[in-house]
């Protein structure tokens, strides 16, 4: 008796010096995954010069608001902006709608040709063409410069139309019997009734399209050659960031070698930096119930 | 007429209804199916430019057979060596490293008994996945040169004795590689494991404490052999992407000066093909990772299905 009494205790006492140390390394976890926002976001409000000789961490040192007003009064980065808002709206609303309508048919287990229809889809899960003949392919469609590119080739993803049929599988069949009844065809059924009842697995995908869509450089950089208004905000960043990045290496990291054209650029980099990220810090808590459960009917697919 | 044939067309005629009934649903699938044709197969199908000496003036069809001389010239070219080791090191640290850290830190999570301090550092430590690469690019340029803040905190900590470049020596780039996608990640990754850890069984906990079962006891006979399925999915998943050292980290990272340690198949083959316009031989280098990716795919798919008798098909 006594000796349980101990060695709970002492089973108590290793808990708490566990939780002490299990609290204290998720604190430092949460700071290391917060700070480079916050840093980012404090030295957009420093002077653009001032920021350059370094060691701005917790607070602006000579706060101005001048990077905000040259980034927002640059007209290519208010296009680049501006291309990134439509391709981030329009192509994520045309894959999630897309993709749902391809899934739908395919979660029901009576449709002629299904395993067919899947095959299909599971082959480019694992095999694809490459960089240079999908380049070549969207050469040939015409796709180069031209706005489309961001959503054509982005209408459909297999791997979120399997998250979207296993959520559809759900839904009881008796309200599509019911409808079906009324008179109404499949696609009427989708419309009306699947569409409405599957806004968590809709936002989860949309916030992964949506995701994509604005944290994209990629295809700005691939597929338009010529004509730079076309280029998303973050093709415009890595631009910037590349351009520093060799700059700082042939300067050989001196900061006496601080140009005008540097700082200027710099300060774009920053407040675009903190343009483009706080959209996405915003709206990801609403959908994190959302997204977790996208994710586990996902990947945890029996 | 025969039976046979009798039934046969019956069968027809009902296959033939059974489609004219879900016409509505074939009419919705097709548009899905013509999409992957175009946008996933005939990129397949222009894989043969690796056997071609295609020149972007002509078609492909027009293009000469040269069979496996691109594949040579890569096996051949003094960067390959370079290549594959910078691939496979930088996946293979990711693998090694990188992927029990996110098992971990959900295990660590579940531990926490505050309901919404848990809450809150799970909603903070998927921050980072939202950021893009491009962003985090820009951010560690500026932390990793001589002057930044990794050198400020190491030099203020006593860790280096002098400024350190990172990204301006070949030597560290794997660590950097390695740490900064960690960083990004690791609780993106975990949210997996943390949907695994919830719904095993409670009462096997209670039993367990019951019979005196310390902390560590539990995770390891309990809680890890309950979502070893789940691991090992991931785990197949991650090896089968072995060559794919995340290509926009890599691409924003590397630079002229680190470039020896920080070229891998994926950056190459977008500059011998975008930037020198040797689409042939790019797409020769690109067919050599897929085809390797997708035998460590079976591989992997394989074993696991011996071993743990879980597989992705």
């Amino acid at each position: 008796m006594k000796r349980s009494v101990s060695s709970k205790i002492k089973r108590s006492k290793g808990t708490l010096i566990f939780d002490i140390l299990n609290t204290i390394l998720m604190l430092f976890i949460c700071f290391v995954c917060i700070y480079p926002i916050w840093y980012v976001i404090v030295n957009s409000f420093n002077d653009a010069n001032d920021a350059l000789m370094g060691g701005i961490y917790w607070w602006p040192r000579q706060f101005s608001l001048q990077n905000y007003k040259t980034v927002f009064s640059d007209n290519s980065v208010l296009q680049a902006f501006k291309i990134t808002i439509a391709k981030t709206l329009i192509g994520t609303t045309v894959n999630v709608l897309f993709t749902a309508m391809v899934a739908y048919p395919l979660s029901k287990k009576y449709l002629i040709g299904r395993k067919f229809y899947m095959a299909i889809g599971t082959i480019t899960m694992f095999f694809s063409g490459g960089l240079i003949p999908t380049f070549l392919l969207f050469k040939g469609l015409g796709l180069l410069n031209n706005f489309w590119v961001y959503v054509i080739p982005a209408a459909f993803n297999f791997f979120n139309l399997l998250i979207m049929i296993n959520f559809f599988r759900e839904i009881p069949d008796a309200l599509e019997e019911s409808a079906k009844i009324d008179g109404a065809n499949d696609f009427t059924i989708f419309r009306k009734v699947i569409l409405p009842l599957s806004k968590p697995v809709l936002a989860t995908i949309a916030l992964f399209a949506g995701v994509g869509q604005w944290n994209d450089y990629f295809g700005g950089l691939m597929y338009i050659t010529d004509n730079r208004s076309l280029e998303p905000i973050q093709t415009y960043l890595y631009r910037l960031v590349a351009q520093v990045q060799s700059s700082q290496m042939a300067s050989s990291i001196s900061a006496s070698n601080i140009s005008a054209k540097d700082s200027t650029s710099t300060a774009i980099k920053l407040a675009a930096m903190v343009i483009t990220t706080l959209p996405i810090c915003c709206v990801y808590p609403f959908l994190q119930k959302y997204f977790i459960k996208g994710m586990m009917i996902g990947a945890v697919k029996e | 007429m025969t039976e046979k044939s009798v039934q046969e067309k019956r069968k027809k005629s009902v296959t033939m209804r059974r489609l004219m009934n879900q016409k509505y649903l074939q009419l919705m699938v097709i548009p899905g199916i013509i999409w992957m044709l175009i946008f996933n197969y005939i990129p397949m199908g222009g894989i043969i430019i690796a056997f071609k000496k295609f020149k972007i003036t002509k078609s492909i069809a027009e293009a000469p057979w040269v069979g496996l001389k691109y594949f040579e010239e890569f096996f051949q070219d003094s960067n390959f060596s370079n290549i594959m080791v910078n691939t496979l090191g930088i996946s293979l640290l990711k693998l090694i490293i990188g992927f029990p850290l996110p098992i971990i830190f959900a295990l660590l999570i579940n531990e926490i008994r505050n309901l919404k301090f848990k809450k809150i550092t799970q909603t903070i430590s998927y921050l980072p996945h939202f950021l893009s690469w491009v962003v985090l690019g820009g951010i560690l340029t500026t932390w990793l040169n001589s002057t930044g803040v990794i050198n400020v905190l190491f030099q203020a900590l006593h860790i280096t004795s002098g400024p350190v470049s990172y990204l301006g020596d070949p030597k560290y780039f794997w660590g950097v590689a390695l740490v900064s996608d960690s960083w990004k990640e690791l609780g993106w990754s975990a949210i997996i494991y943390l949907a695994a850890i919830s719904s095993v069984d409670q009462q096997l906990y209670e039993a367990a404490t019951v019979d005196g079962a310390t902390k560590i006891q539990k995770i390891f006979k309990i809680t890890l052999p309950s979502i070893k399925g789940t691991i090992a999915i991931m785990l197949i998943l991650q090896v089968s992407g072995l060559l794919n050292a995340n290509f926009d980290q890599i691409m924003i990272l590397k630079n002229q000066i680190n470039i020896s340690r920080s070229q891998v198949i994926d950056t190459y083959v977008y500059q011998v093909g975008m930037s020198l316009g040797k689409y042939s031989y790019a797409t020769a280098v690109s067919l050599f990772k897929s085809v390797i990716a997708l035998f460590l795919l079976l591989i992997a798919n394989f074993s696991s299905k011996r071993l743990l008798g879980r597989s992705l098909y």
